[in-house]
């Protein structure tokens, strides 16, 4: 690895997140001073800026052969760190233009909403690239505090503050457990550089006080990606939120958190490996049998799509439990194609408004092949998806785990994995259902369906790419096995 | 000796005070309470060498965060008496739970063994000639060598920040402001008429 030491040079390194910074910084003060339509500009200029930041770490993709360490140790930029922080941006890029169509809406927008998403992105980034216990403590709070502002925007609702609140005390004490288990681990190495760690930890024995350390870090981790059993948060923040908000919760923060994970345990924790691979086995197994079960009795959209999330994170914590290369690219794989298909999913919803806000119920769904054929064909492409049919692209997420877990000897896990993954087909195949062949009811015409090109087009591009993924999966695959290299 | 027992007068009044705080009937005497507790705990940094934890602790908590709450408690109109009513029920299971965390950590720390390279890692980031004044040195490393942690912290506070007024702003209607501009550009005819009254008659 290569120490550089001059403040420009870091600067350099880290130009994904100082440029977002400095763009936050700008676009809170012009929108400030801005009198009409600061929400829509405010919005325009933070899509038009993703787009950069997207072409921003394409571009500095070649010089990153080699990770290169900035800040003193701090930071880190790799492969992993760039492509990670690319579908981070494109994750927000499209929630974004969820926000502004929806709040348009409902009346709720304001400039301050693209800001923080910006800054929770910002955040984000600094979890993918955390090379240090602070940083990565650091970022994770960025983030989550912009998301809890986020799940209480629309202040007209009794439900938003109540989300808000809940997301918040619990997620203070997750980070609480966080930074209890991260003294542990200083107490004993006395070091929280991700690089000093991994040689002072490589060569240990067991130790208690270091495990507990690390079980403690595990827990608030848990919490921030809603694994089981530290996931009771998730299906009322989900509800009490704004619904493209929850697009953005589901689509990103998750993505940010899980790859979080996966650097600390193969990095610093890679020599512990004997004792998280039982913690993350649990967690894994836990998700996936109740994002199965539990979703079976939901009939809110937005809860049931909560239990949904809950179980994926559950296979995509199956792809770490596998570990190595293979494992880690299996998850990388999985969290971009349930990205994309949830994004699509979230995309039907919000497309979907009943009174001006965007449907609740799955029984708003009766009848909708009638009222709007194109909407129940593609909410049906990616119920398939969600639920392992190929040749959609869910069913390959889904096989590269399976398979890396199998691979690894872990079939038990993978057994339990097919199994709920058929649970789970029933609540979506119900949707199905619904749409196709119930009888509408009498309160059916008031659902309307959006007018915005620019929400239709996200949608057919997310529809584009889970139809589209069989025709190439080996790229994503080999690309994602290129890229997690650098963290092994 | 003295030493000891200035560290056990300011520990006692610590636990005691912390005691106080959650027992006090009245919320007032709870975060004055709880300022003193404060104030003890800065004393003990202070006896740990850590002079500048225990100015942070007395200008930052007691300067600004006590004396907020202090303002909370004295701004809202909130029964304290009835919602520790309720909160009752929860201490048999609160207790258990902690009880269960205190047994399992005591046994962690009697067990406990730090790596052999402890010693070496934890005097990495420190300045052997700023030592013996730990203000100095953490003015040394702060902005250097984790700066980008200093920075991101700001960030952190931004969002808390803009968090509050988004939540809590709202665009009022009926209100004047002043307008200095519009005051100053203001003509005599815009504001003065003048009317001819014949007597006997009104305007």
């Amino acid at each position: 690895m290569i120490q550089s030491v001059d403040v420009f040079q870091d600067i350099k390194t880290a130009m994904p997140e100082v440029a977002t910074a400095a763009f936050a910084l700008w676009l809170l003060v012009f929108s400030a001073f801005k009198k009409h339509q600061a929400f829509a500009v405010a919005s325009f200029l933070s899509c038009a800026f993703l787009v950069g930041i997207i072409v921003v770490c394409f571009g500095m993709f070649g010089q990153y052969d080699e990770p290169v360490v900035a800040f003193g140790g701090l930071y880190i930029q790799d492969y992993f760190s760039l492509s990670i922080k690319m579908l981070i941006a494109l994750g927000t890029l499209i929630s974004l233009i969820y926000v502004y169509f929806d709040m348009k809406q409902t009346q709720i927008g304001r400039f301050e909403a693209p800001v923080l998403m910006i800054l929770s992105m910002l955040g984000m980034f600094f979890m993918v690239s955390a090379h240090d216990l602070l940083t990565l403590y650091v970022g994770l709070e960025l983030q989550s505090l912009a998301l809890y502002i986020l799940a209480s925007f629309n202040r007209h609702s009794y439900k938003a503050p109540e989300a808000g609140m809940k997301y918040f005390i619990l997620g203070a004490i997750a980070s609480g457990m966080l930074l209890f288990g991260m003294s542990f681990v200083y107490g004993f190495a006395g070091h929280t550089g991700f690089g000093v760690l991994e040689e002072v930890l490589n060569g240990t024995t067991y130790n208690v006080g270091l495990t507990v350390g690390l079980a403690f870090m595990l827990v608030g981790l848990a919490f921030k990606i809603s694994a089981v059993p530290f996931h009771m948060w998730t299906p009322d923040v989900y509800q009490g939120a704004p619904a493209s908000v929850t697009a953005f919760f589901a689509i990103v923060p998750k993505i940010a958190a899980i790859c979080l994970i996966m650097r600390l345990l193969n990095g610093p924790f890679g020599g512990l490996q004997d004792q998280w691979v039982q913690i993350v086995y649990a967690l894994s197994m836990a998700s996936m049998v109740l994002g199965a079960f539990a979703g079976l009795v939901q009939t809110s959209i937005k809860r049931l799509l909560a239990y949904s999330s809950i179980g994926n994170i559950g296979y995509a914590l199956m792809g770490i439990v596998a570990g190595g290369a293979d494992g880690g690219a299996s998850v990388v794989v999985y969290m971009t194609v349930y990205m994309i298909m949830t994004a699509g999913t979230f995309g039907v919803v919000l497309s979907l408004r009943k009174g001006g806000v965007a449907v609740e119920e799955i029984a708003d769904f009766k009848g909708l092949s009638k009222t709007s054929p194109f909407h129940a064909y593609a909410m049906t492409l990616f119920m398939f998806s969600l639920s392992g049919i190929p040749p959609l692209a869910g069913f390959f997420g889904k096989l590269v785990v399976f398979k890396a877990a199998v691979d690894s000897g872990y079939i038990v896990l993978a057994v339990i994995g097919v199994l709920t993954s058929v649970v789970a087909a029933y609540y979506y195949l119900r949707i199905i259902k619904t749409m196709f062949f119930d009888e509408e009811d009498a309160g059916m015409d008031e659902i309307q369906i959006v007018p915005y090109a620019a929400q239709h087009g996200t949608l057919v591009a997310t529809l584009a790419v889970v139809v589209g993924f069989c025709v190439v999966p080996a790229v994503l695959i080999e690309y994602a096995e290129v890229l997690v290299r650098s963290l092994f | 000796m003295l030493a000891s027992l200035v560290f056990y007068t300011f520990g006692f009044i610590l636990i005691l005070s912390s005691l106080f705080v959650i027992t006090a009937r009245n919320p007032v005497h709870s975060v004055l309470f709880l300022i003193l507790g404060f104030f003890n705990a800065a004393g003990l940094f202070v006896l740990l060498g850590a002079e500048f934890l225990a100015f942070i602790l007395a200008i930052v908590y007691v300067g600004a965060v006590a004396v907020l709450f202090l303002f909370v408690v004295m701004m809202l109109d909130i029964s304290f008496a009835d919602l520790r009513k309720d909160a009752m029920q929860y201490v048999p299971v609160g207790l258990l739970v902690g009880g269960v965390l205190l047994i399992e950590l005591t046994m962690v720390f009697m067990s406990w063994q730090a790596s052999p390279e402890l010693a070496q890692n934890i005097a990495h980031p420190i300045d052997a000639a700023a030592q013996a004044n730990n203000t100095k040195a953490l003015g040394l490393i702060l902005y250097t060598d984790y700066l980008l942690i200093f920075q991101m912290s700001g960030m952190v506070l931004l969002v808390a920040m803009i968090g509050a007024i988004v939540l809590t702003l709202r665009g009022r209607s009926g209100v004047r402001r002043q307008d200095v501009s519009k005051q100053v550009s203001i003509k005599r005819a815009d504001v003065v008429e003048v009317q001819k009254v014949t007597s006997g008659t009104g305007i």
